[in-house]
């Protein structure tokens, strides 16, 4: 009885050492397609996800598998080498990259936008907002909905004096981070008090998690304003507002106006820029870039070339994707650039 | 000489078996402390008792944490508890043979729905009946510590009553097998003596007194480490205080919220070592519950004179 549990036992065991051999060694085996992993942000997944689909279509000898689990985990992974390529909606830090084995580029993929919505009761119209009275509304100090500041930006629009219900997201997002950032330039005030990050440290409102908790929240509550991103306020048909962007043009969120926030930004050699607040007359004010981070030089050159060649396809033919998805697609300057930094990828 | 060895290698290998048991509790607690040796070296003691939770200073503090998460179960407690216990008497002892498995089967289907469609249900349902009471509350009461707060629906109402909907079915299915189990005998003699239906429950409730704080307390425990529902109608806002209507944070809570997005070591080590505290009030509750019913137990063994070999098998 013991011995027979014994030889099942080890069999079973030799059976897994077995298996875990051939899996361990994925490359060497010619005959399936080459995995590629990575992991990140979860703003891009949508199109990532399309971009992979399409791409196995042409190529069928590449699989690129990639795991939504949010840009510090993707940032994390890809420094423990866990994953061929991370993705993240907010550039890594000097320390980050110190901190990382090996030189990392950046390269944006899309752009996203981020658009304040509301419910006021009794008012039809779109309420006009500026980055001052959005950062004064989030530091709790306009407290109705009926406060010269905003009525100022509003002519003409009757405001109640309903309390302001401030939502913000309780979970760690790239789009607080796009938010704050904005906010952050636009108003000292909210830089020393509040910051920029992925969470901070709210003086005021309700947390509500994921895009979908906030705009529910908002709908909801009479007199709440909410941030969401710009896609998905567009796919669920939520109205917003326009916003006052730097040279005084109050702009409404659109593609087109996003992705004019990133042609009127002087592009750093190693991409990592913020284009909140931009110069142009026609640009959306809260608006930033999303990124894919790749080793410049890692180890596995086959892997390399395959993803290279894909980022390329991605640039170019798979920018077409963007829109239908709700995704701005990046400015034609930016794509060359980029094209020039992927071939220093080896 | 077989079948010794045969009994041998059973004894060994259910051992090994409530061996793994220790371990694990021993590995979560250990690993638990290393990923959080980082904010426990930088904040030490001032983590429990300070309550900013600034991700980009870098200042963590846990009190509003562990207040929201001990404030909203006590509530969720107090609610279920009466309504819970009364189901469970209801079915095992007052309600007619026809209704008791239905009615069983139906209090035992609430705990397998899934937290998040508890949720869904607090956000869309539960949210907006509160924010209507919260409307309607007099603005006398509203002075109150108790009451004082806007009229968001989200808040610590919410999340005390979703709490209280989903201990229930814990506490009652508990305390009515616990009910079952009491020999008849117990409230046979109870009749004998004269007592009334209502008299001869109370003595079966005292039979199973102990186990009754069991469910109890494990329904509390159920409530301490409730993430999903309750992190979508609190409204997530870190603040100590007593306010029914006012938004606050679990510890729970805030782990499902940062921890994908949390890139800094500090910042990881710190929602880490919110796990551990976590883990240490959950162990401590653990305690004082089998605490509580060891001492009733043993308040309970000196009267029993009739029966004290069942009360024995049972309580065991």
């Amino acid at each position: 009885m013991k011995r027979t549990l014994l030889v099942a036992l080890l069999s079973v065991a030799l059976a897994a050492c077995q298996t875990n051999e051939s899996k361990t060694q994925p490359g060497a085996n010619e005959s399936g397609p080459l995995a590629i992993n990575g992991a990140g942000a979860t703003f891009p997944n949508p199109i990532y996800s399309k971009w992979f689909d399409e791409y196995q279509k042409s190529h069928p000898d590449v699989r690129i598998n990639y795991q939504p689990i949010g840009s510090g985990g993707g940032i994390k992974q890809l420094t423990a080498q866990t994953v061929f390529f991370g993705a993240s909606d907010g550039p890594m830090t000097d320390a980050q990259l110190k901190g990382a084995p090996a030189p990392i580029l950046h390269f944006p993929t899309v752009l996203g936008g981020v658009v304040p919505v509301y419910n006021v009761p009794g008012v039809k119209q779109p309420l006009r907002f500026s980055g001052p009275v959005l950062a004064t509304i989030y530091l709790g100090r306009i407290t109705k909905w009926n406060h010269p500041a905003i009525a100022q930006l509003n002519p003409g629009v009757v405001l109640p004096a309903t309390d302001i219900a401030v939502v913000h997201r309780s979970d760690g997002s790239g789009t607080t981070y796009i938010f704050c950032d904005f906010l952050s330039k636009v108003s000292p005030d909210f830089k020393e008090k509040v910051g920029v990050a992925t969470s901070v440290n709210w003086p005021a409102g309700v947390g509500a998690k994921g895009n979908e908790g906030v705009s529910g929240l908002v709908q909801q509550t009479p007199g709440a304003i909410g941030y969401v991103e710009l896609i998905y306020a567009l796919q669920n048909k939520i109205s917003y507002g326009p916003v006052q962007n730097k040279s005084g043009q109050f702009i409404t969120a659109s593609l087109d106006s996003v992705t004019a926030a990133a042609a009127g930004v002087t592009m750093p050699d190693d991409f990592r820029v913020s284009i909140t607040d931009p110069a142009g007359a026609d640009a959306y004010p809260i608006a930033s870039f999303t990124w894919m981070l790749l080793y410049q030089h890692p180890a596995d050159k086959a892997r390399t070339k395959a993803i290279v060649d894909f980022m390329k396809w991605a640039l170019a033919d798979g920018q077409k994707f963007a829109p239908g998805l709700g995704y701005a697609p990046l400015p034609q300057p930016v794509v060359a650039k980029e094209m020039q930094a992927l071939a220093t990828v080896q | 000489m077989k079948r010794s060895s045969d009994d041998r290698s059973f004894r060994i290998g259910t051992g090994a078996f409530a061996a793994l048991v220790l371990l694990i509790v021993l590995g979560i607690a250990f690993e638990l402390t290393r990923q959080s040796a980082l904010s426990i070296a930088k904040f030490g003691l001032k983590f429990w008792t300070t309550s900013t939770w600034d991700p980009v200073s870098g200042d963590f503090g846990a009190l509003p944490f562990i207040w929201g998460t001990l404030y909203s179960s006590i509530l969720a407690l107090l609610l279920a508890t009466p309504i819970a216990l009364g189901i469970a008497i209801f079915i095992s002892e007052l309600s007619p043979r026809v209704l008791r498995q239905p009615l069983a089967y139906l209090t035992e289907l609430l705990a397998a729905i899934p937290s998040i469609v508890y949720g869904l249900w607090g956000v869309f349902v539960l949210v907006p009946i509160v924010r209507k009471l919260e409307l309607a509350t007099p603005a006398a009461l509203k002075k109150i510590p108790l009451f004082n707060g806007p009229p968001l629906g989200v808040g610590m109402l919410a999340a005390a009553l979703i709490l209280a909907v989903m201990v229930i079915p814990f506490t009652s299915s508990v305390a009515r097998e616990i009910l079952k189990n009491v020999p008849s005998t117990q409230r046979e003699a109870a009749y004998a003596l004269g007592a009334t239906r209502w008299e001869a429950i109370k003595v079966a409730i005292g039979f199973g007194k102990s186990g009754i704080i069991g469910a109890v307390m494990l329904g509390f425990g159920r409530a301490l480490g409730e993430t999903m529902a309750v992190t979508m109608v609190i409204g997530n806002s870190p603040q100590v205080s007593a306010s029914l209507f006012k938004p606050q944070y679990t510890m729970a809570a805030v782990i499902a919220n940062e921890f994908t997005e949390a890139a800094d070591e500090l910042y990881l080590h710190a929602l880490i070592e919110i796990g551990l505290l976590l883990f240490i009030i959950t162990v401590g509750v653990n305690l004082l519950s089998r605490m509580l019913i060891w001492s009733t137990k043993r308040r309970a063994v000196a009267p029993t004179i009739v029966t004290p070999i069942v009360a024995e098998e049972v309580a065991a």
